[in-house]
């Protein structure tokens, strides 16, 4: 296994409470895998990757518990100089906005440069023709003469793919993808998500991609983790997940996409009312709230993570009756 | 909008342009070029039906929202309302005019205006119109209020004390007090979580409903378009390339923009994906301020001819109710 992550919890201490971001969480992903994560804004995606990395701002965050196995070490006992080694080197990130983590006023030959500098020794006529090289593996046109470019003068999806180009310049066994496409357009975002996947083939690294979009998901990864609140309440390979849906919240989530073989005029399902405030988390389910299926225990005691097959788990009280004879979301 | 009966055009747009000036200098501002962000659009919208209008970020999409509305002054084109051409109205006209056509923008946060109560920012445009007295005010509130599925005592707190879902609610029931016939929806859903997004397109389609309402509903996530529409029309560049029923745009689609751009939304099914033939589009959209010669797809179009670099493809009705400019597109009947 590349990386283990047991237990993680990470919480904010802020003025206005204790945020608790991520609360228990446990994954693996191994060389060559893509994982997706996903869930609604705040339910603690960024933080459970950030804090492996150790990118969480202490204070207001701390890593309160847990362990990053990564390649054998923990992650979470290196000191700063060490990490600093593992963090683009071993693992690269990138990010929702290329902008925050290209360099406005130097040229991307220069951005890249430096990282091979860094971690190959690579200087000079070689750095340059690297660089050149990796910005033509994602594709950009007439790639020599971009190199002496700033970041202004690129487009959003030139910008992220040069994102792409410095990320992978070392050859990372895992690459961490933050809602990486986002904020593109459709188009785009195909192009970049196509990317990733003919260099994943080439290089075998691993994926970790976060996102809120149930269709990038079925398009681009193995398994697929889903999190509520900071806690995952179900994890599984991707056509399971899809095919056969074991959290009430899960279910509601694919139930409230719209369906290509739908009819017209059905209504879609909807979760009622909105996630919890992390700062005063209910006791409990924390899905509880919103849920069709809650039932009295559900209001008090938090489910565990527990199998319904090999490679599924579920948190869920009810999660032997969901989607086996038990209520069902309607059908659209 | 099936039956027989030939429905009514509420809103018909000829010839729509928006160029907004470039201009350059510091002290004498001179005009070196214009952004083509809207470039001679024309559709109409039947009474009761939602058209959706999609393309990418930047394609024009707000723009021909707002020109419509005059929210915008348009550079060209007619605007019929109701039989009446908009464009050429007065100012005071039009704000008459405007009660019945307003707009819900996709930003929650930023379209209401944090120092007011909710209260306040319903009943503002309607003591405006004076649609309302004072002593109804409260009672109308509550009943737009609980319309969009709040709770009335809401009308006296604030903005910020509420999700980004609810916001959107409160930006709707404000659009509705002035009891508009057409709704220009902008992105009304963008912003929002995905368990939220249904909730609020449930909230319209239900208003539509016992409303009798008219909308344009303007969005980049196709599958959510494809699911309220009754027809679409796709935007690339300022231009329409393609505009028809929304079985038809999925089942059926012509223009190779088109084709492009729905085999690029991801399907939320696995299976399905697995085994999906993807048409990746080369390059970025070309800028609005300079568009190619010919068809403004050219420079990505992977079935571009010689031809589609000279001349410009017309919007054609290529088979009933189906419309493309593509040059390669033959009509399949002669009407
Ligand atoms: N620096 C911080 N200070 C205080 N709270 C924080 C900080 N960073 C994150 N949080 C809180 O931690 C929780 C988890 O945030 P996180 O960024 O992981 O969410 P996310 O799932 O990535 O959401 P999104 O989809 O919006 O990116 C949220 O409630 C957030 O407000
Ligand atoms: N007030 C303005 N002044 C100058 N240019 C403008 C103005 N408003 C829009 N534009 C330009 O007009 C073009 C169309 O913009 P518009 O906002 O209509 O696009 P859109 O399709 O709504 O995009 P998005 O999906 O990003 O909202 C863009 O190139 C934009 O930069
Ligand atoms: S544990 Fe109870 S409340 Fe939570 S999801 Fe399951 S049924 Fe619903
Ligand atoms: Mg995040
Ligand atoms: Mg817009």
């Amino acid at each position: 296994m590349l990386l283990e992550v047991e237990n993680l919890v990470t919480r904010f201490y802020t003025s206005e409470g204790v945020v608790h971001a991520v609360n228990g969480v446990s994954y693996n992903i191994d060389h060559g895998e893509t994982l997706a994560i996903v869930g609604e804004s705040g339910c603690g995606k960024s933080v459970s990757v950030r804090s492996i990395m150790r990118l969480i701002p202490q204070p207001p965050g701390k890593i309160e518990s847990g362990r990053v196995m990564f390649k054998g070490r923990d992650l979470l006992g290196l000191n700063d100089e060490q990490i600093r080694k593992v963090r683009g080197n071993e693992i690269a990130m990138i990010f929702q906005d290329p902008m925050t983590s290209l360099n406005p006023v130097l040229t991307i030959e220069r951005q890249i440069t430096e990282a091979l500098e860094q971690h190959w020794k690579m200087s000079g006529a070689a750095a340059t023709q690297r660089a050149a090289e990796l910005l033509e593996m994602v594709s950009i046109p007439n790639a020599r003469a971009r190199l002496k470019d700033y970041p202004y003068q690129f487009s959003g999806g030139m910008r992220q793919r040069a994102m792409v180009a410095m990320a992978l310049a070392c050859e990372p066994d895992l690459l961490i993808a933050d809602e990486p496409t986002t904020a593109l357009d459709v188009t785009i975002q195909s192009q970049i998500v196509n990317l990733v996947r003919r260099l994943q083939q080439q290089t075998n690294m691993a994926i970790i991609w976060i996102t809120h979009d149930l269709g990038v998901v079925a398009r681009l990864a193995q398994r697929v983790m889903v999190m509520y609140a900071g806690y995952v309440i179900e994890a599984a390979p991707v056509k399971e997940l899809y095919g056969n849906p074991r959290h009430p919240y899960t279910l509601g989530l694919l139930g409230s996409l719209p369906r290509l073989d739908a009819p017209p005029n059905t209504r879609l399902f909807s979760i009622p009312g909105q996630p919890p405030d992390q700062v005063a988390l209910p006791e409990g389910c924390p899905f509880a709230p919103r849920c069709h299926m809650v039932i009295e225990r559900c209001l008090h005691e938090m489910p565990p993570e527990e199998p319904v097959s090999e490679h599924h788990h579920v948190a869920c009280w009810r999660k032997d009756d969901v989607g086996n004879g038990g209520p069902r979301v309607r059908q659209s | 909008m099936s039956g027989n009966h030939k429905p009514k055009v509420l809103l018909s747009v000829q010839n729509l342009k928006k160029y907004f000036p470039i201009r350059q200098g510091m002290v004498i501002r001179r005009h070196v070029g214009d952004v083509k962000a809207v470039d001679d659009v024309s559709f109409d919208i039947y009474e009761g039906e939602t058209l959706g209008l999609v393309g990418e970020s930047g394609c024009g999409k707000t723009t021909v929202g707002r020109t419509l509305l005059r929210l915008y002054e348009p550079t060209g084109g007619k605007v019929f309302f109701d039989g009446q051409d908009i464009t050429r109205l007065s100012p005071s006209e039009m704000r008459a005019a405007r009660r019945k056509m307003q707009m819900i923008f996709q930003d929650p946060y930023a379209s209401l205006n944090p120092r007011m109560t909710v209260g306040n920012i319903i009943s503002e445009p309607m003591l405006y119109h004076r649609i309302v007295s004072r002593a109804d005010r409260d009672e109308r509130v509550r009943e737009l209020l609980e319309m969009v599925g709040l709770r009335a005592y809401f009308a006296k707190r604030y903005p910020h004390e509420f999700s980004g879902g609810q916001r959107q609610r409160i930006g709707i029931a404000r659009s509705l007090a002035l009891e508009p016939s057409f709704i220009v929806c902008d992105e009304p859903i963008s912003a929002l979580d995905v368990s939220i997004q249904a909730q609020i397109v449930n909230l319209l389609e239900e208003l539509q409903d016992t409303l009798g309402l008219t909308y344009l509903f303007i969005a980049h996530d196709l599958s959510m378009v494809r699911h309220i529409s009754d027809r679409i029309a796709v935007m690339y560049l300022g231009k329409i390339v393609e505009l028809t029923d929304r079985n038809e745009l999925y089942d059926n689609p012509l223009h190779p923009y088109t084709k492009a751009l729905l085999s690029a939304v991801p399907i939320p099914d696995p299976v399905i994906e697995e085994q999906r033939e993807i048409i990746e589009l080369e390059g970025d959209v070309p800028s609005p301020s300079n568009p190619p010669k010919g068809c403004n797809f050219n420079t990505r179009c992977p079935l571009a001819q010689p031809h589609c670099f000279e001349a410009e493809p017309p919007l054609v009705e290529v088979s009933p109710g189906h419309h493309v400019a593509c040059h390669l597109v033959e009509p399949t009947e002669t009407a």
